[in-house]
This record gives C-alpha cells, structure tokens and sequence, in this order.
C-alpha cells in the first residue's frame, strides 16, 4: 500500500450518465448564445417545403388521392433527420480541434461520455427541428391519417435515421484536421437528400439512378414514414422499395454497426 | 516521497510519410512543486510527451508515473490529480467564461453551487471579470489562455501540463501567464511545460530536457545548459556589407571569435566577458564606423541546437 500520496481527491467525478447529461446541457446552453444559427438550422428544412410546394407543386404529379402536401411531408422528416448530419460533423470537429475534446478525456470521467453528451445534444436538436416541421406542416393543411401506434413508429424509425447519421457525424467530424475541412458535409447532404424518392418519382430517372435512389437510406425512412402517415408513395421498381419499413429499419442498424465502433475507436485514438 | 513525475525510457513511435517521427526513451524525474520544461522545436517529441504522461495516449515504451500512479493501468487515478493546458484554448468558444468554467466544475464533481463559486473565484483571479459573460470567441489569445488554466485549476491539480502556454502572446500577456504559473508552484503543484523559448524555460524550469527530433539532447538545470551552449552573444549590424566587412578586422582584435553572419551585414562576437559590448562599441568608435543595431543578447534555440547536435534543429509538422 502507498501510504506517501496524501492528496487524493476530495469530490467524486460523475458517472457517466450523469456526465454525459452534463456534456449535452453543455452544447444545449450554446444554443442561446447563437440563436440565430440554430434556428436557421431548425427551420431549414420548412425553408425547403416553403420551396417546393411553391415552385414544384402544381408541376409534380402525385400517386394516389394524396396531395402534394400530403406527400411532401413525410418525405421531409426524413431530410430533416438528414440534416442534422451537418451540425454533428461540425460540432464534432469543433470539440476535436478546439481541444476542448482532450481536455475532457483528462478529466476522471467515463470517456464515453463525451460522444453519449454530444449524440444527447444532437438528437434534441433534431428533435426541436421536427416539431416546428410538423407544426408547420398541420398549418400548410397536411393532415396525416394515422393512428398512435403507426405515429410512433414513424417517429421512431425517423429517429433512429438521426441516431445512425451521428454515427457517420462523429466519426467525420472527430477525423476533421479543421472546421473548414469538414464544411464538404453540407455540400454532400444536398445530392443525397435530392437523390431519393422524397421529392420525385424515381422511375422517371434513368434506371441506375433510380435504383440508387431507392436504395437511399433516406428514401427507405421516407417511404415507410410516408406509408405509415397514410399517404401513398410512388409505385416502386425495386425490391429496396417494395420494402420500405423493413429497409428503414435496417440500414440505420447497418450504418450504426458500421460507424459507431469506427467513431469509437477514432475518439479513444484521440482523432485522427 | 512519492515523485510528482517519474517516467523511464518512455518513447512512442509514429509512422509518418519519408520515415520515422515520435519520442524516444525520455526519462523524466519530479519531484512535488518543481518546474520541469520540455524545450525543442515542432516536431521534438514535446507533445507526445505531454500527451502520454496526461493519459490522452499510450506510450509503446517504458513506464511513467505522475503523481504516484501509473498512466497506463491506473489512468483514472492520474486524472483525478492532474490538469493539462494544451496548445488551444481548450473550451467552448461559443460559451462564456462562467458558462464553460461552471460546465466544466460540474464534470468535475463539483455541485451547482460549488461550481459557481468556483467560477467566480478563478475568473477574479485570473483577471476575467469584464468578459465574464461574454462568449469566448470573441477573446484576446491572453484572454483565452488565461481562461484555459483557470479551466484547468478548477480542481488544484497535483501535477499540471502545460503544452506551449505562450506561443502567439504579446509579451505582456506572457509575463501574466508566467506569473501564475509561478503561483501554483508557490501552492506546490508540479509543472510539467513545453516550450519551444529557450528564454521561457530559463524564467520558469527548474530543469530543462532539450529534445530534437523525439530524442533528448541534453538535459541540467538552466544554468548547466547555458553553460553548454556557451556564452551570450553580441550582435552588430551596419547598414551596408562593406562597412561591416571593414568593421570585422576591429572586432576580432576585440575577440577572436568575432564573424560575419549569413547576411553579410551583421558582425557577431561572443560574450565571453562582460566587457565585451563596451569594447566592441569602442572598437567601431575608433575605427570611425557606426552600427545601425547593437544587441547583446542569448543564444537562440537554433543556435543551441547547432552547438549541441552540431545539426539544424528538425522542424516536421507531426510534434
């Protein structure tokens, strides 16, 4: 026994559930001090729908009975789960490079902690984004003929789209050597929310690109929240789309199991 | 007594494009309340260093302890002793220095009501009330560093790393960096610094480890490597080639040792006694030469470099 060490430390760190809620209040707090920022970014996607009933609206046949409206909506939760993966890669790069990260991995806490911290924050984000996006939607007249359980659902799947992408986000935004090096994200979420079924039909594109576009992840939660708010989706030519819940449940397990070890193991690496 | 620092033979090696980088078997021995520095230029090891003995990785090589525990098996027991000031200032830049000091108390343990004290007693000290509530991002570099070790004495560290603490500081903010990392030791922390200033190392360090491309070089207190990098120098510099190449003869009946520099204009002459700066004005005043520039002044990094490796002192990116 060392019995020469007479400083020990007075106070216990928190666990690290504690912790990690302690690290999310943290990124939650500096929302106020950029307001403007954020709410761009919540309202973003309302932005985005504002455009293309205006715009495309009339132009664009939908399938079914539904409206436009109807079938935008859907489709537009799922990019506004998209979305969010920008701000993860850029506050995940902001904390590796402003050092902010190392500092708390010296601290006596649970490491983990510090990804659960930001993944809390994100998802709250999301979260903030998607109620004002379904607020805005029932005032454009979107009316959703689903139940509870079907309601749910959609969420959860919607949500668990947004929990894969943190994944992707964090492991991107932790290699970053600088902020500016990882502001590409924003530039790639836009092909990858447009090359999807959630604003047009994919088999009016060339077939290969269609068949991609079905395979979007975004397209398979689009199409199974579409389907589960009550509206009807584009007759589909792949069995990614004959799928749709099935598929939107999968690839954010796929992308999940896939990215969240290669997150983990770059942030115990200490980036890079 | 328990060592505050003990690490033997550690070393960590990276791969890197055109060869090798990292540390190789640097040992280091300190005691409670010493100053320590790790002097080099970029790419000398200094950060691994720093970063292996504070947990943030793993070195391949050789033991170390800090304050009495094991970085490796017992990390956890490390950092609850132990701050680290990196070479950014490590807090939320979009927080206020009450927001990030608070946040940070509270990962720390402290409560609700602890952690604002706290804050506000380390944002008195380290002279922060005016900006206190504003965000970081607008901060002066002096500002931020101080915020930064104020963020790191939230809870009295044992043993504190400091990794470059004055790069990019105007003097002033410099000497108040100083200062109160003299304090702490006052208060018996052990410190643990890097730097790239052979003048900073001397201020602060009870003993320097000059390293170079992740090896030591030497090692003493400041007064045993000054002793080995030789004297002070005495720097003149004329307006045009020709006059210092006239200049030069005078000067070297002042020492022998005097010489043209690089530039052709500028005369160089060591120190060996204290008299040599008044001499070698007198000799120019004799010889009816005026200089545009005289310095007496220490040897640079560089120079020491030259002396101790008789090589040019690395400058990689990786550090």
């Amino acid at each position: 026994m060392t019995t020469t060490i007479t400083t020990a430390p007075a106070i216990a760190a928190p666990r690290l559930l504690a912790a990690s809620w302690i690290i999310a209040r943290r990124s939650i707090s500096s929302w106020r001090q950029q307001l403007g920022t954020m709410a761009t970014g919540w309202l973003f996607p309302i932005f985005v729908t504002l455009l293309f009933l205006g715009l495309f609206g009339g132009a664009l046949d939908v399938p079914g009975d539904s409206t436009y409206v109807d079938f935008l909506i859907p489709g537009m939760f799922a990019v506004t789960m998209l979305f969010g993966l920008e701000s993860t890669t850029l506050s995940a790069a902001a904390d590796a490079t402003g050092g902010l990260n190392d500092r708390l991995r010296s601290y006596p806490i649970n490491g983990a902690a510090i990804v659960l911290g930001r993944a809390a924050a994100d998802l709250i984000s999301s979260l903030i984004s998607l109620t004002l996006m379904i607020a805005f939607a029932l005032a454009v007249g979107w009316r959703p003929d689903v139940g509870v359980p079907g309601a749910i659902l959609a969420l959860v799947l919607l949500l668990a789209l947004r929990f894969a992408l943190l994944w992707i986000g964090i492991f991107v935004g932790y290699g970053a050597r600088s902020v500016e090096s990882v502001a590409y994200i924003q530039i790639v979420t836009w092909p990858i929310a447009f090359l999807s079924s959630v604003f047009v039909n994919p088999a009016t594109m060339p077939d290969w690109l269609g068949t991609l576009a079905e395979l979007n992840p975004v397209s398979a939660t689009a199409t199974a929240v579409r389907e589960l708010l009550g509206a009807t989706s584009w007759p589909t030519q792949s069995f990614a789309g004959d799928q749709a819940v099935a598929m939107a449940a999968l690839w954010p397990l796929l992308l999940t199991a896939v990215y969240l070890p290669l997150a983990a193991r770059r942030f115990r690496k200490g980036g890079k | 007594m328990t060592r505050a620092i003990e690490a033997e033979q550690v070393g960590k090696r990276y791969a890197v494009k055109g060869g090798e980088v990292g540390l190789h078997d640097l040992s280091v021995q300190a005691e409670q309340g010493q100053v320590h520095a790790l002097l080099g230029p970029n790419g000398a090891g200094k950060t691994t260093a720093v970063r292996g003995l504070a947990t943030l990785l793993r070195f391949d090589r050789g033991t170390a302890r800090v304050a009495g525990y094991d970085v490796g098996r017992e990390a956890e027991r490390v950092r609850e002793r132990i701050g680290l000031v990196g070479q950014y200032a490590a807090v939320d830049e979009r927080l206020t220095a009450v927001q990030n000091l608070r946040f940070l108390g509270r990962l720390r343990g402290l409560g609700r009501a602890a952690s604002a004290a706290r804050a506000e007693a380390l944002i008195e000290q380290f002279g922060l009330v005016a900006a206190a509530n504003r965000a970081v991002s607008g901060y002066s570099g002096g500002m931020r560093r101080r915020l930064d070790l104020a963020a790191s004495l939230i809870v009295t560290p044992q043993v504190l790393f400091v990794d470059e603490p004055t790069t990019g500081l105007d003097p002033a903010a410099r000497r108040d960096l100083w200062n109160a990392l003299r304090e702490l030791v006052r208060q018996g922390t052990t410190i643990l610094l890097t730097t790239q200033y052979l003048e900073e190392a001397d201020e602060l360090a009870d003993k320097i480890v000059l390293l170079a491309r992740g090896k030591v070089v030497a090692e003493g207190s400041a007064d045993d490597l000054k002793a080995m990098v030789g004297p002070p120098i005495v720097q003149i510099r004329f307006a045009t080639d020709a006059d210092a190449d006239a200049a030069l003869p005078a000067l070297v009946r002042v020492d022998a040792g005097a010489r043209l520099d690089s530039s052709g204009s500028t005369v160089t002459l060591p120190a060996t006694a204290p008299e040599v700066l008044g001499r070698s004005v007198d000799a120019l005043t004799g010889a009816g030469l005026a200089a545009i520039e005289v310095t007496l002044r220490k040897p640079t990094l560089d120079e020491v470099f030259l002396t101790l490796t008789g090589d040019e002192p690395a400058t990689e990116e990786a550090a």
